[in-house]
């Protein structure tokens, strides 16, 4: 949902492209396997293209722009490249390129950002042509070695035949060839019907290291000389630093410096980083509230509530007489739900690693958007962007909180303090939590309307709160509207750059609108976005509708859509799975929605024992996201989206008072453990003709399904998250 | 000061007595696999074994130790990758973003030092660590997996 920023931040990055950059080291992200691991793929030899290196050795390096933080795009994006290649799959070994080569080479990376589970249906088409591409230029120089017509030759598995001889050659031993070739003024890709990579369960290509703690994370970097820093930033929304006694710790071990970093924060810089924060936990820091500051959870629902209700508001999506649907109701059903703040929560804090020098400055670091930290970076370094370089690292976990460049500005401060040596700046989880982008908060009021033969005729749904666009990208709002806050809900037909975000029930007379109630909380892109609210919204409230019909929820949900649409296609699927409608004394709550350009659907069966406590049983889930690149990665977000999705249901919630986070570590803002985790049965059905996403469409109908549910087991609704502490059967 | 015998080798560290065996673990000794989530053993992403046992390093002071313990690290779960736990891990995809699966793979490890064949109400007494990319249904299933290899 962040196309306002993407687009920005192109227009930015493309307008300072035209000077050089010295190319930096790229940086290796990943193995495929003894073979490929041991192998020197930096040979000295030229790429063949951008996206493609083969080493005398065959071992083919696939460049990757998008960031991998578990989600699997890597592995995707390879099989994707290596597909057109017709390279042997077992030689593959993947690297990113940096964000100052892109700049240099006038974004033949395209887009770095990674966010908006993107990373694959945004990108196969360039980077199937780059695998093409290259091949057609490793076919032409083996013909040209061999003096025969291109078109006599053929690739496979990184070898190249000669079909009227029995000459071969490998790969490895024409790439030098092949590279000094001008590329094909055209490619054509092959058809679907002829993949043998994309749509085979391969296993991701970065998991070796993360077995045997050899892979590095940005926590992990050690470069020579590093000193390393701990932060704290003013607790309280809009605080700044009022005074502090760095005398109190000055002589403390291994500390090196005591600093203000910006308005609002105070580093301190040590030998260790234990050294550092135990010293900055002894630091005496006064701090002058701001605005914002008085900021209470429990004071802002009152705005909430007033929204709920509001004349004026933003509308979304609609058609129909909605007055008339509730005028001539047989019966209107009424219910308001909500959404609190939740935190990212990446098991990695923040942390970049910089050093600055008065012609350079190079910054380490996690990031889901290379292009956006380089900004930052020479933001921060006050030096152009073609002086400054960033490499990226895996990242351990980003879901949405690593676009942000807040983290790097700081490290990048400190270490413009102190020039020529290099810093690593670590969160401590508690700085992580109290200074997050946090998913935004919202309540949302939903009237329906059923005739006397229990067929919906209205439906009034009414969001109320925080709107992301307007805090972090104003300009991205359309007469302020924020059309993100409707993700899901969105009508189709009307904003091409929307249609992934669309509303597949067919309603007779329906209203969605959004009052927009905004908090001085820092909002962000928080994994499934507002889908997750917006589906927590509207699939409790059409169970609610379809009970109070006297109707059973699946037929009552495809009555209102058509019958071959593809969304009924899921919704079928994990009904007869789950075994939907048996009398097998089961409790199961449905949900679908579609998000992420992906159709989604889930089936929860849940106990909940006499005294109240929820147990999730079974989680049964179908997504069609079109193509599916690789299955088994699908099956793999399918079920991390459970996680996320229902530890937000059960435990997540940031609450303020005083202007100060409330939850400070996991000991109070929880996820879900093993102990909670359900089997999940995942349903993959591609049905072909587009690219949906991966990562996050599914998080959407995790919560719904287990809060229907949870109805099916007790007869009651709960309508207030987080579940934790409240008694199921006596809500 | 502090003497430690990790992942076999005697070691010797300039360290306060207070600092958690983590930080002497990542700083002092160099061995990043292990990781840093919460620093209130509260995630188990530092797990380490002390004798076996699978241990919170975040809050373990390094004064604690005798010296006479055997430490274990990810590095040194197994020479060359291949412990039952990292083989079923490997066999089942099952790190996403991998941060913290050194701490998931040294709890689990632990575990089947314990008990060699879990039950599926053992896995969930034992097995507390948080994983935020959500790999936890992978990691029940490959605890059960490793468990055949050991």
């Amino acid at each position: 949902m962040a196309d306002g920023l993407t687009l920005s931040r192109r227009g930015f990055i493309v307008s300072a492209s035209a000077t050089g950059l010295a190319i930096g080291v790229l940086a290796a992200c990943g193995g495929n396997g003894d073979e490929a691991e041991n192998a020197v793929s930096s040979e000295p030899i030229p790429e063949v293209n951008a996206w493609v290196h083969v080493g005398t050795d065959d071992v083919v390096t696939v460049r990757i722009a998008r960031s991998e933080m578990g989600q699997g795009t890597l592995t995707g994006l390879a099989q994707l490249v290596a597909e057109e290649l017709e390279c042997d799959w077992t030689k593959v070994v993947t690297e990113y390129p940096t964000p100052g080569e892109n700049l240099a080479r006038d974004r033949i990376w395209g887009d770095f950002a990674t966010g908006g589970s993107r990373g694959v249906r945004d990108s196969h088409q360039y980077v199937r042509e780059g695998g093409a591409a290259a091949r057609i230029m490793l076919i032409e120089a083996a013909a040209n070695e061999w003096g025969v017509p291109a078109s006599e030759c053929v690739a496979e598995s990184s070898v190249i035949k000669h079909m009227g001889s029995d000459r071969q050659t490998s790969y490895g031993s024409i790439a030098e060839a092949a590279s000094q070739l001008a590329p094909p003024i055209e490619v054509t890709l092959k058809d679907p019907s002829e993949w043998k990579i994309i749509g085979q369960p391969k296993l991701r290509l970065d998991t070796t290291d993360k077995l045997t703690g050899k892979q590095v994370y940005g926590a992990d970097i050690q470069l020579d000389g590093m000193v390393n820093a701990s932060i704290k930033a003013a607790p309280m929304i809009g605080g700044t630093v009022a005074s502090f006694d760095a005398s109190a710790i000055e002589s403390m071990p291994g500390v090196i410096k005591v600093m203000q970093v910006g308005d609002n924060a105070v580093a301190v810089v040590a030998e260790t980083w234990w050294q550092a924060n135990t010293a900055l936990e002894a630091l005496p820091i006064e701090w002058e509230p701001g605005e914002g500051s008085d900021y209470s959870s429990a004071a802002f629902e009152a705005e909430l509530d007033d929204g709920l209700t509001a004349d004026e508001a933003f509308v979304g999506n609609g058609g129909g007489d909605v007055q008339a649907a509730f005028a001539n109701a047989a019966q209107v059903v009424e219910a308001t739900y909500n959404m609190p703040h939740q935190n990212h929560a990446c098991m990695e804090p923040m942390n970049a690693t910089a050093v600055w020098t008065e012609d350079k400055c190079e910054v380490w670091c996690p990031t889901q958007n290379g292009e956006a930290a380089l900004a930052s970076t020479a933001d921060a370094a006050g030096l152009p962007l073609e002086q400054c370089e960033v490499y990226k690292v895996h990242l351990g976990g980003g879901f949405g909180r690593r676009g942000a460049g807040d983290y790097i500005a700081q490290a990048v401060t400190i270490a413009k303090s102190m020039p020529g040596t290099p810093v690593k700046l670590l969160w401590t989880r508690e700085e992580d939590m109290v200074h997050g982008f946090f998913h935004p908060t919202t309540k949302a009021r939903m009237r329906g309307a059923l005739d006397a033969d229990g067929n919906l005729t209205g439906l009034h749904l009414r969001i109320s709160g925080q709107s992301i666009l307007a805090a972090l990208m104003p300009q991205a709002l359309a007469d302020g509207v924020d059309f993100a806050t409707f993700q899901g809900l969105l009508p189709s037909g009307v904003d091409p750059r929307v249609e992934d975000q669309t509303l597949k029930y067919e309603l007779p007379a329906f209203l969605i609108d959004h009052a927009m109630r905004n908090p001085p909380v820092r909002p962000g892109f928080w994994r499934g976005v507002n889908s997750n609210q917006n589906a927590i919204y509207l699939e409790c409230f059409l169970d609610e509708m379809a009970f109070a019909a006297g109707r059973d929820p699946l037929e009552f949900r495809l009555s209102l859509m058509p019958d071959d649409s593809k969304n009924a296609a899921v919704l079928k699927a994990v009904a007869e799975r789950s075994g939907w409608g048996s009398d097998d004394g089961k409790s199961r709550g449905l949900c679908t929605f579609y998000s992420f350009g992906s159709y989604t659907a889930a089936c929860a069966e849940v106990t909940v024992s006499e005294d109240g406590r929820l147990k999730i049983d079974r989680i049964v889930a179908a997504t069609d996201p079109g193509t599916a690149v690789n299955p088994q990665q699908i099956e793999a977000q399918v079920e991390g989206s459970f996680v996320y999705g229902l530890s937000a249901l059960l435990y997540g919630e940031i609450t303020f008072e005083n202007g100060e986070v409330q939850q400070r570590n996991f000991d109070t803002f929880d996820s879900l453990r093993i102990a909670d985790m359900p089997e999940v049965e995942t349903i993959v059905m591609p049905s072909g003709g587009f690219w949906g996403g991966v990562g996050e469409p599914t998080i959407a109908v995790a919560a719904p399904a287990v809060l229907n549910a949870i109805h099916a087991a007790t007869g009651k609704r709960v309508r207030q998250l987080p579940i934790k502490d409240q008694n199921l059967r006596d809500v | 000061m502090a003497s430690l015998k990790i992942n076999g080798e005697e070691r010797t560290v300039e360290v306060d007595e207070s600092t958690p065996l983590l930080w002497v673990i990542r700083e002092q000794l160099g061995l990043t696999g292990t990781k840093y989530g919460c620093g209130i053993a509260q995630c188990g992403t530092c797990t380490v074994h002390v004798d076996g046992v699978p241990v919170r390093s975040c809050t373990y002071p390094v004064g604690a130790l005798a010296g006479d313990e055997e430490i274990t690290t990810i590095e040194g779960l197994s020479e060359n990758g291949d412990h039952p736990v990292q083989q079923a891990w490997a066999e089942m995809d099952i790190p996403q973003c991998g941060y913290c699966q050194p701490g998931m793979i040294m709890a689990v490890a632990g575990l089947l030092n314990d008990i060699p064949e879990p039950t599926d109400e053992d896995i969930s007494a034992q097995i507390t660590n948080i994983c935020r990319c959500g790999t936890l249904a992978r990691v029940r299933k490959g605890i059960h997996l490793a468990a055949k290899k050991v």
